[in-house]
């Protein structure tokens, strides 16, 4: 679709999938990379079954087991039996249908999310959909990338293609210099403390400014992940150098002179000059400090340095009511300085922040140290890639000396659904994305924070402002892809 | 047990009050049951942690445990419901157990349009209205409410009704009790003529 009106990125990549749409319905939207998993496909391809259809495209679509794949030793069988029967259907289903599988053992196994980029599947000007609602990494890249439903993953199966709305755009701009300590993790709990977990409903987060343009692609792929935490169905950040960079020569990236015509076609993707969002906010990043929930949902956030708000305070009965019920849930003491508490858990994974500069951060803090007495630390690899290029570097012993249980690629402690999971009671910090009631384990509370502050507070056992730490190297300076 | 393909008709129903807010979906379906690869059977798993005690115990102060809420269809939910995980199991669980109408004041984006694909009905309303209806319903807790899906109306006792918006697009999906896929599967000429002004940029199989 040709256009002389300035168009955002999200715009552009719309106009380009849109295969048709009839009055007063959604557009028919082409889907350019479909990823699939244990658990949100097994429906998806029984209802293919009793309808009689193929899948259209399998040469579009990859599937990987994560979310209820044991993060123990692969040599070990899975012992839950449900678990082992969804990694056998997914094995079977993928045979049937001819679907590229890296399953359990495979050497490309990992959590779909991580192991999209890692291949070089995730490229920019994509439409890229998973049911599996932190779909929103691959937005780094400059790919429009959101979760979905089971219906819709029978849907993408059976088409190729989905019914959607067109979306509305949100700027989200992040001006100025992180300060040494805060990362990109601080950036989104931030923007979600601010705006709420309903803050984005309906729009698609492009993040822009120059904090944004500073960071690395794995550090872009922990913001956009967490979009759907403050509401919006996808975040995007338009592709630049270093996507390029961190693209080229990767598996299925473009090569030769293919590589070059993409990446012209890649330049012509980022927000036109005039084009406009329908919302917009603007943070400093020089005055965002390490980020920490208190809370049950991911917008009840705080700088690490603050006290837990009080439900008196709050004017709106709702709010205070929906507070009150968290710090019960949570127990803790409104007014209390959140650093300081104890965890009994320290969890560092998940597709937000599982990535091979996400365990250098944390290795740093941790080399030559041990962890706080009766504190239990999990490091759990995005990928076996990612799990491979660490024991290459000697993070493992690093973990290992430190007294942290260093484990195989999988969701784990995330989704709590294969066996790593908080007892009731327990509290976790966690570098994965969600800490409502229950999600890592039954009775289990869930503090979100930063790999670099997660790694302090498993020296301390207690949350732990990182900048306290002597001889911090900010995470900036880390390096990674 | 209703499938998404029954057509939709005029519900009739008194109503279940769950006032918490920002129900999200590990509340709804907690994770453990996302093991299970059928949909069916769900309806043991809605709110799982609120409903039953560690040892499977029905807690009998739960709304849902209580005996006069058995049967009734529509849940009267506190703000923002469904945020969190895209789980389809959220919808499948409240459609086993019964539910087909959620009123709230507003539904998280992957909810609502899960829902909507599986003949649930969530309607928005204005946080007065909200406030009304627990307030009817504290005064009776047997008022009856009807919504009409054709008219896109909800009737209040006396002769009061709310409107309510749908897109016209889904409206006809669950009234006339087809699917999206089935929708899509007549666009195939329009998406094989994308896909071959499209050529791929990726094949998935290569080194697989
Ligand atoms: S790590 Fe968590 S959020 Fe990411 S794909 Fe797995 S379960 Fe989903």
């Amino acid at each position: 679709m040709s256009t002389t009106r300035p168009r955002t990125l999200v715009e552009k990549i719309w106009d380009d999938h849109v295969v048709s749409q009839d009055p007063e319905s959604p557009a028919v939207l082409a889907v350019d990379l479909h990823l699939i998993h244990e658990v949100t496909s097994p429906q998806a391809f029984t209802g293919l079954r009793e309808r009689g259809l193929t899948v259209r495209r399998p040469d579009l679509t990859i599937a990987t087991a994560d979310h209820s794949t044991p993060t123990h030793a692969r040599n070990l069988p899975i012992l839950d039996p449900m678990a082992a029967h969804q990694v056998r259907a997914l094995a079977d289903n993928c045979r049937e249908f001819g679907i590229p599988l890296h399953g359990w053992g495979s050497a490309d196994q990992g959590i779909v999310h991580v192991i999209g980029p890692e291949l070089g599947l995730t490229q920019p000007g994509m439409t890229i959909v998973c049911g599996d609602s932190h779909t929103a990494p691959h937005g780094a890249f400059g790919a429009l990338a959101f979760g979905i439903g089971t219906s819709e993953v029978e849907m993408v199966l059976a088409t190729q293609a989905l019914l959607q709305r067109t979306p509305r755009t949100y700027e989200v701009r992040v001006d100025g210099r992180l300060a040494p300590g805060v990362s990109a993790k601080d950036i989104i709990l931030a923007l979600i403390a601010r705006i709420g977990i309903g803050g984005g409903t309906g729009h698609i987060f492009e993040y822009t400014g120059d904090a944004i343009r500073a960071l690395t692609m794995e550090q872009r792929m922990t913001i956009c992940n967490m979009s759907i935490e403050g509401g919006a169905r996808a975040g995007l950040i338009a592709p630049d150098d270093t996507t390029f960079e961190y693209l080229h020569g990767r598996r299925h990236a473009p090569a030769g002179t293919a590589w070059d015509e993409a990446v012209a076609r890649w330049r012509a993707l980022p927000t036109d000059e005039g084009a406009v969002y329908d919302k917009d906010i603007t943070i400093d990043a020089a005055t965002l400090e390490p980020m920490v929930t208190y809370g049950t949902n991911p917008g009840m956030g705080i700088p690490v340095s603050g006290r837990v708000p009080t439900p008196d305070a709050l004017e709106d009965g709702a709010s205070r009511r929906a507070l009150a019920h968290a710090l019960e849930y949570m127990d803790l003491v409104p007014g209390q300085a959140i650093a300081g508490q104890k965890v009994d858990v320290v969890f560092i994974g998940s597709c937000t922040n599982s990535r091979i500069s996400d365990l250098r951060v944390a290795a740093e803090v941790l080399r030559g140290q041990h962890v706080a007495e009766g504190t239990r630390v999990m490091v759990v690899p995005g990928s076996e890639s990612v799990k491979r290029q660490a024991e290459r570097e000697g993070l493992d012993e690093v973990f290992r000396a430190a007294g942290a249980d260093w484990r195989e690629a999988g969701c784990s402690m995330c989704i709590a659904m294969n066996g790593d999971q908080l007892a009731p009671g327990q509290y976790a910090i966690s570098t994965s994305n969600r800490n409502f009631e229950g999600r890592q384990g039954k009775g289990g509370r869930t503090f979100l924070a930063s790999p670099l502050t997660a790694a302090a507070s498993a020296l301390r056992g207690v949350i732990t402002d990182p900048r306290t730490l002597p001889g911090i190297v900010p995470p900036a300076e880390v390096g990674g892809p | 047990m209703t499938s998404p393909r029954d057509p939709f008709e005029t519900i009739r129903s008194r109503i279940i009050p769950l006032p918490a807010e920002n129900v999200d979906t590990d509340q709804v379906v907690p994770a453990r049951f996302l093991k299970m690869t059928d949909r069916w059977g769900l309806s043991e798993a809605l709110f799982a942690d609120w409903r039953f005690t560690d040892d499977g115990d029905a807690k009998p102060d739960f709304v849902l445990n209580r005996r006069e809420m058995q049967g009734r269809k529509i849940l009267l939910a506190g703000d923002n419901f469904g945020a969190g995980s895209s789980r389809e199991h959220a919808p499948w669980a409240l459609v086993a157990w019964g539910i087909r109408v959620i009123l709230s004041t507003s539904f998280a984006d992957i909810f609502r349009t899960n829902s909507l694909k599986n003949g649930l009905l969530p309607i928005a309303v204005t946080p007065e209205r909200h406030r009304q209806l627990f307030e009817m319903f504290a005064e009776n807790p047997d008022v009856e409410l009807t919504v009409d899906l054709e008219s896109q109306k909800v009737y209040l006792p006396g002769d009061e009704d709310l409107d309510f918006e749908i897109d016209p697009f889904v409206k006809l999906m669950i009234l006339a009790g087809t699917d999206e896929l089935g929708y899509l599967l007549t666009k195939e000429p329009g998406i094989s003529a994308w896909e071959a002004a499209h050529p791929p940029r990726i094949d998935t199989r290569i080194g697989a």
